[in-house]
């Protein structure tokens, strides 16, 4: 069963957007947060090795996928990844899913045992569900 | 032997860098508020007051590569915003440039921007014209390579990288945002000086005060 890395430049809302995605994984997903900068919690930013622990905190050979807010998320990301053994590297994803609607519909196939390609397939999905029923 | 630069004067460089920083903090936040989202001062003095803290510790990475690898350390965890994944890069490559230890000549001074440079450009996918601290560092490294392949001094060279760098950062005024938070504007960007491409020219400044001192530490 893969892993989910919610990254956001707001502690509370990593934390916010890990607790709506647990309601719909159960607890057999492995789901971190890495929210704002490392010390303090309440600074705004991204934070590389904060990302890189919350990877390894959910590590597992099936893989994780990592979804994140925008702009520098993105960047710190990127560099976590590439702080990562070659091995473990190969097995994590960066979503282009919209980090709300994307964790909830990835925890919830994660939870179903579906593998990271799959998983990041139906994430990045909801990006052209809409919300409105009149909308697009 | 040509004039090596040890680590104790790229220290004091970054020192300089550092303070040069927060006294720039509301110029930074002010650039930034014009064509931005107002973060690169605050962003930039937090990371630098942890950074002067980390240098003024008494353990020292005495190498030059570990000693700019703990830089880029630093700022990857004390900037936040653009600026530190893109700073904390660009000395994270630095560090993987060849060295003689504890010291560098002018020829791989210059070697050790280019690589951050290369770096920084895989990270931020931003090239020249983009209105980003590329169009400060790319020709000031340019000028560095141009200087050391005419075989000019350390002071001559970090003088005519100061004034690349300086050209460089003015020339952001004319051109449109491609890259990051201003290029939402468009065409509305013009007129601004990118606030990353004069934190970088800081960089290049204080190189050129710091770096060509003889015997400084």
């Amino acid at each position: 069963m893969i892993g989910l890395v919610i990254v956001s430049h707001s502690a509370k809302l990593a934390e916010g957007v890990q607790e709506l995605a647990a309601q719909m994984a159960g607890e057999q997903v492995g789901i971190s947060q890495a929210g704002g900068l490392s010390d303090d919690g309440e600074t705004l930013g991204t934070d590389a090795f904060k990302i890189l622990s919350a990877i390894e905190e959910v590590w597992c050979e099936d893989g994780v996928l990592l979804l994140m807010d925008l702009g520098s998320s993105v960047m710190s990301a990127e560099m976590a990844l590439e702080m990562l053994p070659e091995q473990q590297r190969q097995n994590c994803l960066l979503s282009n899913a919209p980090l709300v609607e994307g964790a909830i519909v990835a925890a919830l196939h994660a939870s179903l045992g579906e593998p990271l390609q799959a998983v990041n397939k139906v994430a990045e999905a909801a990006l052209s569900t809409p919300k409105l029923a009149n909308a697009g | 032997m040509a004039q090596e630069i040890t680590t104790k004067q790229l220290r004091k460089w970054l020192l300089a860098y550092a303070t040069r920083i927060i006294e720039n903090e509301a110029q930074l936040t002010e650039l930034d508020t014009a064509i931005g989202d107002a973060d690169h001062g605050v962003n930039m003095r937090r990371g630098m007051d942890i950074l002067q803290k980390r240098l003024q510790e008494k353990e020292q990475a005495e190498e030059i590569s570990a000693f700019l690898r703990s830089v880029a350390m630093t700022l990857i965890s004390g900037v936040g915003g653009a600026a530190g994944p893109l700073y904390g890069t660009f000395f994270l490559r630095a560090a993987t440039s060849p060295t003689n230890g504890s010291s560098i000549d002018l020829a791989q001074l210059t070697q050790m921007f280019r690589y951050g440079l290369d770096g920084l450009q895989q990270r931020g996918k931003a090239q020249a014209d983009d209105k980003t601290m590329i169009d400060t560092i790319q020709p000031a490294v340019e000028a560095l390579e141009a200087a050391v392949a005419a075989q000019q001094s350390a002071a001559v060279a970090l003088a005519a990288a100061r004034q690349a760098a300086h050209l460089g950062m003015k020339h952001t005024i004319e051109i449109e945002a491609r890259k990051g938070r201003a290029s939402y504007l468009g065409p509305h960007s013009i007129g601004h000086q990118d606030p990353g491409a004069t934190s970088a020219y800081f960089l290049f400044e204080t190189a050129a005060e710091v770096l060509t001192i003889t015997g400084a530490d």
